[in-house]
């Protein structure tokens, strides 16, 4: 034993071969093992679409419904707030919307299907805060003078506009994800489906 | 080898060299690979019967990591939800369906268990075989039989977990036997339960103990058992010493060194239990009724008793045991001797170092008597397995006693008939098979 | 000695072979008979789910079935209107003791814990389901050969009609037909036992599959394994 330094190639070659099926065999066993780490049936169920009506959602407002245990903000913007977004276009870090962050029919310049309602995840993109709304115009809510309204996340100071693009320069690195949703009716959404399957 | 001194490891300039050598100054990494592994010498004669020492590590193995990710989903509560089904009984089947990949895991763990029976109950008697129990091993045998207890108690504890017909009525009946321990015996069973039936606070410690606390003493038994092993070095099917012959490098004659030799050997063997493994698990993971049993597949009433119940399969040759004693004595109730009964014959196993009084060790320098002493003492344990699946019947219970009678027989009059017995003589070198 | 031994244990086989077993009726059916299980969902569904529930099961696993999600809502869904969902009983466990007496088991596997040494669950309920009779001394006005004084009336009454017990020969006899002749009642309770066999473990066709890869592939594992042992050991004589 202590002389191997000869080990001839057929018993080299059997080395290699055993570990590699077993090594393929141990790694194909921890399928189930790390598969069985996922969300189970019971927490895809409970991640289900949901359906919301917004008839009583007053413009201005804001409501918060809960899609896979996350909160997911439905936000009926004024007139004011719409105008607020084309000024702010230099401020934020991606105006266009070109990262992934949003269903293709809501990449638009109001990231939302109809213009006044945004429906947007509230969790931070920087390490999943969720922003709290500062919707008052100057430094009424302890932002500063400028402040045209939108979101503050309280974690690390990242703030966001009423279409929840990020503004430049903050620590979360793209604008809030807009969850696929559709209107099943003119004031019910559902969340997190993009069109109803019944 | 194991204990002795190993020089340190010198690094050959490498990088990783250099990263073993500072290690190895800071903890025994290479003594214990070179005293338990590479130069550890086993005999190298072992056979068929050698493969399950291994494969029971293997098995444990199996147990733990799936245990882990069972004890992620399962729930110990037997509560009803709000279908009317107790929690945990719907929590495995939760893990059954639900889970991803859970059904695996479970039917692993499920078939585990029993498999670790059988390699055990194959590995003890391989020590019957080749007298492995005796001087200067006793204190492996010893550590092995608290193994087993261990065991058997880790066995009857997860067993209550799926929370079904079997699972309750089980354990209900198992904890009473201690009420038939005099004056104590019903505070006893109380205390056992935490409550005056089998109830959620019997679930919740037999969880703790399952996951837990048994696990951690079985470690530990299984730790001492393999370092008193390599202190005194194994037996083999001669029951030649080979440490008595040894070559001018103090290396037993007939000895090879573990690894590579029986590591590459035993990966054969593990290869072999794994197909078995699997022809269970994926094609009759219920084992036909005694894996798995039947009745388990409904959730505990506590209203309702199964009409037949029965243990695990491998607790069935102690429970016929228990149910064969039916006389009292000594003012005490036959309940109380079966009870005794039962305790016994499995810490009896204990004493056979001492009882056994042969001048050789393996069943291959023993004469016929012997032979058929172990035959007949096989014969009434699988009997007595298979009558412990039966309900209680007349002709069961006089074949049980009778069974009962030569099983501790076997013991009871092994200092005689194992000296009497016509011996051969033992070769001074292990044989080999050509 | 050893015909002692011989008679020791043949013993127990013999004096047991001679128990009250059950006679049951084989269970004609099979799992990988898709269509089958899809007749015996929706039997399921209309005859069982008034009472019983099948809490373990989702609806979503009856697209497995190769039913689609607008067929499972549409045919099979009436306890609920998510397909993720649980197929929960329409009534409340707690309610359904008090009214009768105890709650009707959940009946998601059923089938795995009625198998005995008579034969297999499948055998046990396939028998169970056809051997409904009228009895006036039972308050529900049934009771059933395998299973005395049994609590449930016959759900699937409609459709088999009524047999009686003839007590001199001990066999059913069907007095008043139902909607189904007798093979097609048969046939319709073994699509139902199928269903039930197959809620019992829906991935036991995938478990077997799979099981035929790990042995084709520890099959792999043993050549080279032993190839390498022997390689070893050619050393050692």
């Amino acid at each position: 034993m202590s002389k191997q330094g000869k080990m001839d190639c057929g018993r080299r070659n059997l080395i290699v071969a055993t570990a590699a099926v077993g090594g393929a065999g141990a790694v194909a066993a921890l399928v189930p093992f790390v598969s069985s780490l996922l969300p189970s049936e019971r927490a895809k169920a409970s991640g289900a679409p949901v359906e919301v009506d917004i008839s009583k959602l007053e413009p201005g407002q804001m409501m918060t419904v809960e899609w896979r245990g996350k909160p997911v903000w439905i936000i009926n913007r004024t007139k004011e707030m719409l105008d607020t977004l084309p000024k702010l276009a230099e401020q934020v870090a991606d105006p266009k919307s070109e990262k992934q962050q949003q269903p293709a029919y809501a990449k638009n310049e109001t990231r939302s299907v109809k213009p006044e309602i945004m429906v947007v995840i509230g969790i931070c993109t920087h390490l999943g805060c969720s922003p709290s709304s500062k919707f008052k115009v100057g430094a009424e809510e302890g932002m500063g003078a400028d402040w045209l309204g939108g979101f503050l996340c309280p974690c690390h100071g990242s703030t966001f506009d009423f279409a929840g693009r990020v503004f430049k320069a903050k620590p979360a690195p793209t604008n809030l994800e807009v969850p696929p949703h559709a209107y099943l009716a003119d004031t019910r959404i559902i969340i997190g489906e993009e069109k109803k399957g019944a | 080898m194991a204990g002795g001194t190993f020089e340190k490891y010198k690094s050959d300039g490498s990088l990783a060299g250099n990263l073993l050598e500072w290690v190895d100054a800071r903890f025994p990494a290479t003594s214990m690979w070179r005293g338990h592994l590479s130069e550890y010498y086993a005999p190298k004669n072992f056979n068929f019967w050698y493969f399950f020492g291994s494969l029971a590590l293997l098995v444990l193995v199996i147990q733990i990591v799936t245990g882990i990710f069972l004890v992620m989903h399962y729930k110990p509560d037997a509560s009803l939800n709000a279908n009317g089904v107790p929690i945990a009984f719907a929590s495995v089947e939760y893990i059954m369906r639900d889970v991803p990949g859970g059904w695996i895991i479970r039917y692993l763990h499920s078939t585990g268990a029993s498999a670790f029976f059988i390699v055990v109950y194959l590995h003890m008697f391989r020590g019957l075989l080749y007298g492995s129990y005796r001087k200067p091993r006793e204190l492996i045998w010893l550590f092995g039989v608290g193994i087993f207890l261990v065991l058997m108690g880790e066995a009857f504890f997860g067993y209550l977990l799926p929370w079904g017909q079997m699972s309750y009525w089980g354990a209900q009946v198992i904890v009473n036997l201690f009420g038939a321990i005099p004056v104590i015996g019903n505070d006893l069973s109380i205390l056992i339960r935490g409550d005056f039936v089998v109830g959620d606070a019997t679930l919740n410690r037999f969880f703790s103990f399952h996951v837990i606390a048994f696990p951690l003493v079985l470690i530990g038994l299984i730790a001492a058992h393999i370092l008193a092993l390599h202190e005194t070095g194994s037996n083999n099917p001669d029951g030649v010493e080979i440490k008595a012959l040894k070559d001018e490098h103090g290396i037993p004659l007939d000895g090879i060194p573990f690894h590579p030799y029986y590591t590459v050997k035993d990966i054969v063997g593990v290869t072999v239990f794994l197909m078995v493994f699997s022809i269970f698990m994926f094609f009759m993971p219920e084992g036909g009724g005694y894996f798995l049993e039947r009745p388990n597949f409904y959730p505990a009433d506590p209203l309702k008793t199964p009409p037949h119940i029965a243990p695990v399969w491998y607790f069935t040759p102690y429970y016929s045991i228990l149910r064969a004693m039916v006389w009292n004595f000594f003012g005490l109730d036959a309940k109380f001797w079966g009870v005794v009964a039962m305790g016994a014959s499995v810490v009896i196993f204990a004493f056979l170092p001492w009882l056994d009084r042969s001048p050789v060790k393996s069943i291959r320098y023993r004469g016929p008597l012997t032979k058929v002493m172990i035959a007949i003492f096989v014969v009434c344990f699988f009997i007595l397995g298979y009558l412990g699946t039966l309900s209680p019947s007349p002709t069961g219970e006089i074949i049980s006693q009778i069974c009962t009678v030569f099983y501790f027989g076997f013991f009871l009059t092994m200092p005689w008939w194992s000296r009497m017995d016509k011996f051969k003589p033992v070769p001074d070198r292990v044989t080999m098979k050509k | 000695m050893k015909k002692f031994l011989i008679a020791l244990l043949f013993a127990p086989l013999t004096a047991f072979a001679a128990g009250a077993a059950l006679h049951l009726d084989k269970w004609p059916g099979a799992v990988s008979d898709k269509a089958a299980l899809q007749n015996g969902a929706k039997l399921f569904v209309n005859y069982c789910m008034n009472c019983h529930g099948a809490s373990f099961m989702r609806y979503k696993n009856l697209l497995d079935l190769g039913l689609s999600e607008q067929q499972v809502k549409e045919n099979l869904m009436f306890t609920s209107d998510k397909i993720g969902d649980l197929m929960r009983v329409a009534a409340r466990p707690d309610e359904q003791k008090q009214w009768f007496g105890a709650a009707p088991p959940d009946l998601t596997v059923i089938a795995r814990a009625r198998g005995s040494a008579d034969g297999s669950g499948a055998d046990w309920l396939y028998t169970y389901l056809r051997s409904f009779y009228r009895d006036e001394a039972r308050p529900t006005g049934w009771n059933n050969v395998i299973f005395a004084n049994v609590g449930m009336p016959h759900a699937l009454y409609g459709l088999q009609g009524y047999q009686t017990l003839n007590h001199d020969t001990h066999k059913l006899e069907l007095v008043k037909p139902g909607q189904m002749a007798p093979a097609e009642f048969d046939k319709t309770v073994s699509d139902l036992v199928g269903f039930l066999v197959w809620m019992g473990e829906p991935q036991q066709e995938f478990r077997e599959t799979l099981g035929y890869f790990v042995l084709a592939f520890l099959a792999l594992l043993f050549v080279v394994a032993y190839a390498l042992k022997k390689e070893y050991w050619k050393d050692i004589h």
